[in-house]
């Protein structure tokens, strides 16, 4: 294979491997920035990915499934939003808590309904999303590198997957541009304000955690509808948590967010082409090493190493309203 | 922590709510049996037969809680401090490393107590050291020892497979994972122990380290209640103003008791790999760190909650294991459930009941004594 083709072949797997750290990054986005911390994005990918694997197999239906997986994502986060919110739980215990219940009630759901190990039916047809091909692919076929390049990073993905990219200029207009957005941005920075100008401010955490709700619902279905043909038990393997660094990476960013995921994404496909190849000068450079470097790095740009990550000021603080 | 809730009496508050709680979860959790199409009832007798019936469950059952006093203990010593450990996995996983490295050494040359002495060192040090990064960051930096404990803990498990697979793995073998420990690297088993109530523990790993962790226990209670660190710790955690005001050196509270909080979980390694594997294997831990943070809530974060609450999940464990052998639709993925659900009701949601008690003792103390009814619609 020449070069070209192996950056291609990256490029491509960048892609794909960064669409779940995305959305779920962005679902996190929403409810953060509105202060709810969230460290339950992994339970409810986990959980949707399951739900929309689950109903897709017995409904035959990609869209039924779709709609199952953002149903329990988006009931997850209304427990962890009656926890941090209307009960003023601790957000992080909330969170830890919804991780646990998933990835025990998808296995045990799983092996119930299906018998299978945990996993579920195989995916097939109508009930699994299939790539996109765009148009002009065959026309654009005989141009030396730009065919490839356009019939392999720019067409060839799943609907999701533009769905995702898309959803962050979308993210960033919605939080930037529109009044719900400011609201939202102002109740995570200073809720006693908020609730001055007459505004509930229980009603906009809601709103956030839903958000964050449907996004990892996206995520879920991402996972195990369109990459995979099925829920295996286990599936998001810490991408709930790659997308939380990659959040604070991003400083809480919608554009930043995006490319820190591309770069998490990245590092992830890079892993997988250096195996087993020694680099010139460096040596062969230890798989666990590429897969910690996520952590790492976000570790380093935590110590304030690069720039600084400051996250909302109300984060993580319930609102009590002054009486 | 400001409680915006009304004083309730010591019994309710430290006995009755986490009990109600503790009930609440249980309850969800014979939901989702019930749902899996399974008798709860049938469910819950065998996890009491499994657990405590004959002498070899129950020496699994202490085997199970000895991992989660220590987890537990960790969790809470940062709970008091007001900082939320979560890398009691990661650090524990790595204080094995530490073990393991001190058994590989000495097993050959000392006997076992000799070697344990210095093991406990070793997996406090490696636990603690694992732990300091996030504390100095938190101390110096402000950055959130939550976020950095949980990107510490995928850290220490790639480390660990690097470590496992190309460094000490013996040559020749194909698993990861380290030679057997010869008797020097091995702790006693304390049959003796359960013998004296007439029970027979079997090929049960019930080891030494139990009463470790027992030891373990009284000292972090000395050191939280009776000490003045201890009550700087809980000063911080109260009111980090008020302890800055105070002249408390903050950074220094918390680096320290993260660097206890961490030691704890890295001496949990003891147990599995000491006392029941005698060798170093991938993934060790299982998910003892995490349960620590469901045991330290339930526990209330005092060591006399703590040792219960590790028991109860002792019993989830070994009685778990048993209902899914007679119950295949009920698989230790349960226990995650149960997890996650006491986490829930004993942490995030800890509050829900109160409002309802407080209303009850109010009316109970207004009958009892009219003129002290509490004035309506503060």
């Amino acid at each position: 294979m020449d070069y070209f083709q192996i950056a291609l072949v990256t490029l491509e797997a960048t892609i794909r491997l960064s669409v779940p750290l995305v959305l779920a990054a962005l679902a996190g986005l929403f409810s953060e920035r509105a202060g709810i911390f969230d460290i339950g994005l992994e339970g409810k990918m986990l959980a949707a990915a399951f739900a929309g694997g689950a109903a897709a197999a017995v409904y035959d239906s990609a869209f039924l499934g779709l709609l199952a997986a953002i149903a329990v994502s988006v009931c997850l986060a209304l427990v962890h939003g009656y926890a941090s919110i209307t009960q003023r739980g601790n957000q992080i215990v909330s969170g830890v808590a919804i991780n646990f219940i998933a990835i025990g009630a998808t296995v045990i759901l799983g092996q119930a309904w299906f018998r299978q190990g945990g996993r579920t039916p195989q995916l097939g047809g109508d009930s699994r999303f299939e790539a996109v091909t765009l148009p002009f692919v065959d026309t654009l076929a005989d141009i030396p590198y730009l065919g490839d390049i356009y019939a392999n990073l720019i067409s060839g993905h799943f609907l999701l997957t533009y769905f995702a990219f898309a959803m962050v200029p979308f993210s960033w207009w919605v939080l930037y541009r529109t009044r719900f957005g400011l609201r939202l941005r102002a109740v995570g920075e200073n809720p006693g304000a908020v609730d001055t100008a007459g505004i509930s401010v229980t009603r906009m955490r809601y709103l956030a955690v839903i958000c964050c709700g449907i996004l990892c619902g996206f995520a879920g279905a991402y996972l195990s509808m369109a990459v995979a043909a099925g829920f295996v038990k286990g599936m998001t393997a810490g991408k709930g948590f790659i997308a939380l660094a990659a959040l604070i990476f991003a400083k809480w960013k919608p554009v930043n967010v995006m490319l820190a995921c591309l770069l998490f994404g990245f590092l992830d496909a890079l892993a997988i082409l250096m195996q087993g190849r020694p680099l010139p000068l460096i040596g062969e450079v230890p798989v666990q090493f590429m897969q910690a470097l996520p952590y790492i790095l976000t570790v380093i740009l935590l110590a304030g190493f690069i720039g600084k990550a400051i996250p909302p000021k109300a984060g993580g603080v319930p609102y009590v309203k002054e009486r | 922590m400001s409680s915006p809730y009304e004083k309730l009496p010591g019994w309710v508050e430290y006995v009755l709510i986490p009990l109600i709680n503790l009930v609440v979860a249980f309850l969800v959790a014979g939901l989702v049996v019930l749902i899996v199409g399974q008798s709860p009832i049938k469910a819950a007798s065998l996890l009491v037969q499994g657990a405590f019936g004959y002498g070899e469950g129950l020496g699994f059952t202490l085997y199970y809680a000895t991992n989660f006093i220590f987890t537990g203990l960790a969790v809470s010593v940062a709970f008091h401090c007001g900082l939320f450990n979560i890398g009691g996995e990661g650090q524990a996983y790595v204080g094995g490393l530490g073990v393991a490295l001190v058994c590989l050494w000495l097993d050959g040359i000392f006997p076992w107590y000799m070697t344990f002495m210095v093991a406990v060192m070793a997996s406090a040090l490696f636990g603690a050291a694992w732990a300091l990064i996030p504390g100095f960051l938190q101390a110096k930096r402000g950055s959130h020892v939550v976020i950095t404990t949980i990107m510490f803990n995928f850290i220490a498990s790639s480390l660990m497979v690097y470590m496992l697979v190309e460094v000490i793995k013996p040559l020749g073998s194909m698993a990861p994972q380290t030679r057997t420990f010869l008797e020097g690297g091995q702790l006693p088993r304390l049959d003796w122990l359960l013998a004296i109530f007439g029970f027979d523990i079997g090929g049960a790993p019930f080891n030494l380290s139990f009463l470790v962790a027992l030891v373990a226990a009284f000292f972090v209670w000395l050191l939280i209640w009776r000490t003045r660190l201890g009550y700087e710790i809980r000063t911080m955690g109260a009111s980090p103003k008020a302890a800055r005001y105070a002249g408390i050196k903050d950074a220094r509270i918390i680096i320290i008791t993260m660097l206890i909080s961490g030691g704890l979980a890295g001496m949990m390694a003891l147990n599995p790999i000491m006392g029941d594997q005698h060798r170093l294997q991938l993934d060790f831990v299982a998910g003892a760190g995490f349960v620590g943070i469901a045991v330290a809530l339930m526990g209330r974060s005092h060591p006399v909650g703590i040792i219960p609450a590790a028991i109860l999940f002792g019993v989830l464990y070994q009685g778990g294991a048993e209902i899914s052998f007679e119950m295949p639709e009920i698989s230790r993925d349960m226990i995650t459930i149960i997890q996650g659900l006491v986490i829930l009701f004993a942490g995030a949601l800890e509050n829900m009941f109160r409002p309802a008690l407080v209303a009850f003792f109010a009316t109970l103390r207004g009958a009892g004594n009219p003129s002290e009814v509490s004035t309506p619609g503060e």
